[in-house]
């Protein structure tokens, strides 16, 4: 009787996808080695029988070498070996090499099904394999299959209670390999082909030339299209449902409803906020059914969805790895490698997946580095939406500030913190997938999987943020705070003490925190130090729970600290050494 | 070894941990190597091994020593 199943195999075989394919639970898949870092766990009826099954992170063998490996082989085990059936993945692309992990694992005497994946890539790359021959020398079953778009895993969830407890002797390393080749021989058959554009590509992206032009171009023009998507959306979509359907609505409820009463006139500045000129204004109005939504779903979510849409292509095609490698030597003089550039960019998405993913990282050291750098200097969706919003109206410029100011953070803290922090980086070691195109079906679903967890997390905290402000404000709680920092505030930082309320809110919710300060009337200089601050001061809560999960809570003193003072300097450098300008 | 060159693996010095890491990716005494580029300042270096392209950092790749056909 089957209780268990466990996904088992080499990094970016695809083992998320058939996770999915076989339990309904969507998880993230990309095409780079590391996207699973935690064990994903569902279920998987057969004849009526609820099965546990867990998805591990990638692992080339059974000895780990880092976090996330450790994990994987720690919890195989964990259980009795008769208690779990190991449905090992493997590339068929890549058979050679994946076997190794296939034989350490039948030799370790776990119940093992080999589920032969991305079988639909074989064919145009000149790849045949004998599964029939493959499963009498495993003497297990083989199961070709192509997970993508659901092919043979039916058969796959069939074929699980063929399998039983085996014997294979245990060779050493050497000799493994040795028999792996013998295997290959018998069940594989190669046929010459010629280069392909994909191979082509291929070799010109891990150019030092070429794949820094390359690296360019694909960069210049992400940007260009996150831009692109994101003002479309907002030119198209919402800002004509918020203009021409959704404030008319409010208006009219506004004028209908009576002016009595102090609850009133409470209720009043919760949900609709302050009146400038006697209309609704959708930026500065403050209210729960104003300004609340319309930062969330008209400034924030439209960024979200074109940020997403070209983070999922760059993820699927297989790009990202290339990047990492023309990195490598920058980021090595910050104590990382190449393959840091991963957590940075799911941190410009939300600093939290970021930070999560820093377990790919080899060292503690490197993900204490890298979990700082990232919750200081890289700005989550919502809040540069935000910024481009408030700052882009007076000129690119500022905008640009802002990032200057934070890449400049990172490499000097990084630098500062690589020579101070005991111990060294290990360098880079990363299998480079080959380019995939993936399917817009797959796309589709990854998008809007983040995009529901964007809402499900971001639009509660942001009406609670605004329902808490508000209340706060209504009862002139602030005036408090606004006095007790405004030696800081103004003195230091050259701003007025009600920004001050803003920062505070940054801790909850940094793309509120900046509706904050749309109110305020903000000089450009003002409005570019308090935004550069935001980024950099505090991160919001969820970020720092996840820092105090992933480092603990020495670390996130030390990682509280930095930003602190951080924060203090550039807020002075800033005030005092640019001139405003004209 | 040069880019494009292609060679046979003779070694993989530096410790047992990283033998075994390079083994159970592939790389092991015997196998046939192909070095695809390398990056200035001691910058990381990729090769191809059977279907796997691999990058690795230089430290890491002097210790892979090759005997080049």
């Amino acid at each position: 009787m089957i209780k268990r199943i466990c996904l088992v195999g080499n990094p970016n075989v695809g083992k998320s996808v058939v996770f999915s394919r076989l339990t309904g639970v969507q998880v993230i898949s990309s095409n780079y080695p590391g996207t699973t870092i935690e064990i994903t766990k569902g279920y998987l009826k057969i004849d009526e029988e609820k099965i546990e099954v867990a998805d591990l992170p990638g692992t080339y063998s059974l000895e780990p070498s880092s976090k996330a490996e450790e994990v994987a082989v720690a919890l195989l085990k964990e259980y009795q070996k008769d208690g779990i059936v190991v449905i090992n993945i493997v590339d068929a692309t890549n058979l050679e090499r994946n076997l190794y992990l296939t034989l350490q694992l039948i030799e370790e005497g776990y119940q093992t099904v080999v589920c032969l994946n991305m079988c639909d890539d074989t064919k145009h790359r000149g790849i045949s394999i004998n599964v029939a021959a493959l499963e009498k020398l495993l003497d297990v079953p083989v199961i070709s299959t192509c997970a993508v778009t659901g092919v043979g895993i039916k058969l796959l969830i069939q074929r699980l209670k063929e399998t039983k407890l085996t014997v294979r002797s245990k060779p050493d390393h050497k000799e493994r390999w040795q028999e792996i080749g013998k295997i290959i021989e018998q069940v594989q058959h190669l046929e010459h082909r010629h280069h392909t554009l994909r191979e082509i590509l291929e070799d010109a992206s891990v150019r030092p030339f070429s794949g820094l032009i390359m690296a360019m171009g694909i960069i210049y023009a992400s940007f260009k299209v996150v831009r692109f998507v994101g003002e479309s959306i907002i030119n198209k979509i919402t800002d004509p449902i918020f203009f021409n359907l959704y404030k008319p609505l409010l208006e009219k409820i506004n004028s209908s409803l009576g002016q009595e009463g102090s609850l009133y006139s409470f209720l009043y500045h919760l949900l609709i906020g302050d009146l400038i000129n006697g209309k609704i204004d959708f930026k500065q109005s403050l209210g729960l059914l104003t300004t609340a939504p319309y930062i969330e779903f008209g400034m924030v979510l439209p960024y979200v969805i074109s940020f997403y849409f070209v983070l999922s292509i760059l993820e699927d095609t297989g790009y990202l790895p290339r990047l990492a490698i023309l990195l490598d030597n920058l980021l090595h003089h910050l104590g990382l490698h190449g393959y840091t550039i991963i957590p940075v960019l799911l941190g410009f998405g939300c600093n939290v997946p970021g930070i999560l993913s820093t377990r790919m990282l080899e060292s503690k050291r490197e993900r204490f580095i890298a979990s700082t750098l990232i919750s200081i200097g890289v700005p989550c969706v919502p809040l540069q939406a935000m910024i481009f919003g408030l700052l882009g109206s007076f000129g690119g410029f500022y905008v640009g500030g802002v990032y200057l100011v934070l890449f400049s953070l990172w490499i000097i803290l990084g630098v500062i913190l690589n020579r101070t922090l005991k111990g060294y980086s290990p360098e880079l070691l990363l299998e480079i997938p080959s380019y995939r195109l993936p399917p817009l079906s797959v796309l589709g679903q990854k998008l809007l999987f983040r995009i529901k967890g964007f809402l499900i997390e971001a639009a509660p905290v942001v009406l609670l943020g605004v329902l808490i402000i508000n209340t706060l404000l209504f009862f002139r709680l602030f005036d408090f705070f606004s006095s007790m920092f405004s030696p800081i505030i103004t003195g230091l930082f050259g701003l007025p003490k009600e920004t001050v309320i803003a920062l505070l809110i940054g801790f909850i919710r940094k793309d509120v925190a900046v509706g904050m300060l749309m109110p305020l009337g903000l000089t450009a200089k003002q409005l570019f130090i308090s935004a550069t601050l935001l980024a950099i001061s505090f991160p919001c809560i969820a970020t720092f729970v996840v820092l105090f999960k992933e480092l603990g809570f020495k670390d996130l003193l030390k990682a509280t600290a930095i930003m602190i003072i951080v924060g203090l300097i550039v807020g002075i450098v800033l005030n005092f050494g640019i001139r405003p300008f004209p | 070894m040069k880019e494009k060159q292609r060679g046979k693996i003779a070694e993989v010095s530096g410790g047992n941990i990283f033998a075994n890491r390079m083994m159970s990716m592939g790389i092991y005494p015997g196998k046939k190597i192909t070095k695809l580029s390398h990056f200035v300042f001691r910058g990381p270096i990729t090769i191809k091994v059977g279907r796997t392209v691999l990058a690795l950092g230089h430290g890491m790749a002097s210790k892979i020593i090759v005997e080049i056909e």
